[in-house]
């Protein structure tokens, strides 16, 4: 067994490099509670839980909100519908294209989210398709399938073959089979998929200012007060709240997935 | 595993059975089926989006009626080279270059450390201190740095207590990166940029780090090499396709990010910006395309070199 220890610099380089990633995020802990509506002053001059009762009572946050659970939701639906067609495909066997199949849907993370944003945008315009939940949807799920997809077909690869075809040789026919055998046995991979592309869909902001026109999402809400900041306390709220509810799908999908050989999210 | 009772399935035959049995002797009818919706959506709606993307970049705006002219041309891409728009693509890919290679130097300890002497509790805290600021609110995370980079933030505070604000101010004072503070400044782009992007550069070397094996090491530190030497000349080498996976997505993303340029830097535009400025307010969709294709040509260049060097074995 090896087991040596850690040189000193190296283990204060990676304490210092988790450190980094993680102190700029809870910043915005305190500044959810200071009495500064004006500036982003530091230290904060007061602490004050008021600001929580001026979120709570407005109808924008809301609506944004509820719009971008809506689109996160409908988008995890499609996702998960697509992601697991095509790795139940592409696993299943080796045909012509399998390739680019994969490539297909890696392409819209591969590439930057303003050229699919601007390229969705200009084909609605070219259709006269105008701007409503469906085009956020549209969008958003056209990149969600990918994490539903790296999770899914990995799962695939290792579910033997001989699973299914015992449930033949037993006398189900293919559709119990997909009941009884492979759904149970892919569930938790389509669970954290589904967690996550929710999650990627809850927070995107870049392909959305296209395909969105008028409508605000959570994010595209933030963006606004970050262009052109109106009541600063609220945002610092709102943006601990969406810290807050952002943990969960990952802490969900760490547990779910916890001692097997795949690494859910490592497809974002 | 749950008890299979044949009887319950024998009993559902009719038209389901049937067509069961059609899909089981005609796997590539199977396939088709289960390929079509995905091969739809993806390679009508998306790929048919970026294809009318790429027509639209040989059109022409014309400068009277602000019309597009649709004829082909490659007017539009000329305008390109324009040192105004030329000095954008520069910019971007600069800022880009940096941000990978300062990502890599910071990601090497984090990774190194995860693949190699993180065991029992401090595996699970290395890997959920990588997924959460990785899976944390994009805005969010620009956000805290706003707060930070702030004049009046934690970050000039600070320096104050050390009585070190004269490193701040000298810093500010130099040209193209200075700026009044740090929040409009181009050397914040890059600190927010490097911030958000770590983590993508994180995961592919921990995967490249964690297929060295230790004997490997072990035998370079034996033959009499010092461990800067094992580390240019052993660890280096076989961690590199991760390092060059990680810049892929790091590359990828600060060429085509519009948001963290816009809320935390100068008035200098980066090729996202230019693409969302010339497609909203100017109504110049061509141009927006032209900008658009720039990061898919700089990518598709760099993808293959990278497959070259085999960084798609560390992904």
């Amino acid at each position: 067994m090896h087991s040596d220890r850690a040189p000193l610099t190296l283990k204060i380089a990676a304490a210092a490099g988790l450190l980094f990633m993680h102190l700029p995020i809870l910043l915005i802990f305190a500044y959810a509670f200071t009495t500064e509506d004006q500036s982003f002053q530091w230290p904060p001059p007061g602490l004050t839980l008021k600001w929580f009762a001026v979120t709570w009572n407005r109808p924008d946050v809301w609506a944004a909100l509820g719009l971008s659970l809506k689109v996160a939701a409908i988008s995890t639906a499609m996702a998960l519908v697509l992601g697991t067609f095509c790795a139940a495909a592409v696993s299943r066997s080796r045909f012509f294209g399998r390739e680019t199949v994969s490539l297909m849907v890696i392409l819209p993370i591969a590439l930057p989210g303003v050229v699919t944003g601007i390229a969705l945008r200009s084909a609605f315009s070219i259709a006269e398709i105008p701007f409503s939940t469906w085009t956020i949807v549209l969008g958003h799920a056209t990149f969600c399938v990918v994490v539903v997809y790296n999770n899914a077909v990995a799962r695939f690869r290792r579910t033997s073959g001989s699973l299914i075809e015992a449930s033949m040789d037993l006398g189900a026919n293919s559709f119990q089979t997909l009941r009884h055998v492979i759904l149970p046995n892919i569930a938790t991979a389509l669970l954290v998929g589904g967690m996550l592309a929710f999650a990627l869909s809850f927070d995107e902001v870049i392909v959305t200012t296209f395909t969105a026109g008028q409508q605000q999402t959570l994010p595209i809400w933030m963006l606004e007060e970050l262009v052109r900041p109106r009541e600063r306390p609220v945002t610092n709220v709102v943006a601990m709240i969406v810290v807050l509810v952002t943990l969960l799908p990952i802490l969900g999908a760490y547990y779910l997935t916890r001692g097997t050989d795949q690494v859910a999210g490592q497809g974002k | 595993m749950t008890q299979v009772q044949p009887a319950h399935f024998t009993s559902a035959g009719g038209i389901g059975t049937r067509l069961s049995d059609i899909l089981w002797r005609h796997p590539r009818l199977l396939i088709a089926l289960l390929l079509l919706p995905p091969a739809l959506w993806l390679g009508v709606i998306y790929l048919g989006s970026l294809f009318a993307l790429l027509a639209q970049s040989f059109f022409s705006i014309d400068h009277f009626t602000g019309l597009v002219k649709y004829e082909f041309t490659l007017s539009t891409y000329a305008q390109l080279i324009r040192p105004s728009n030329f000095d954008i693509i520069l910019r971007t890919v600069v800022m880009a270059f940096c941000v990978s290679l300062t990502s890599a130097v910071i990601s090497f300890p984090i990774a190194y450390f995860a693949a190699r002497y993180a065991r029992g509790a401090w595996r699970a805290v290395f890997y959920l201190g990588i997924m959460m600021p990785l899976w944390s609110s994009y805005l969010v995370k620009i956000y805290a740095w706003k707060l930070i980079l702030a004049k009046e933030g934690i970050l000039t505070w600070a320096l104050q207590k050390l009585h070190l604000e004269w490193v701040l101010d000298a810093f500010l004072a130099l040209p193209v990166i200075g700026g009044n503070s740090l929040s409009v400044s181009t050397a914040g782009t890059f600190i927010v940029f490097v911030y958000v992007w770590l983590p993508f550069m994180i995961l592919p070397i921990q995967a490249a780090l964690e297929r060295v094996p230790p004997s490997m090491l072990e035998a370079s530190g034996d033959l009499g090499a010092t461990p800067a030497q094992t580390f240019r000349h052993v660890l280096l080498p076989l961690a590199l396709p991760g390092v060059v996976a990680g810049s892929i997505f790091t590359f990828s993303l600060t060429l085509g990010d519009y948001i963290i340029p816009q809320i935390i830097g100068t008035s200098r535009l980066f090729i996202g910006q230019a693409v969302y400025q010339h497609q909203g307010i100017a109504g110049n969709i061509p141009l927006a395309a032209a900008f658009a294709m720039v990061p898919i040509a700089i990518m598709g260049l760099y993808l293959w070199a990278a497959k070259r060097m085999g960084a798609f074995d560390a992904l």
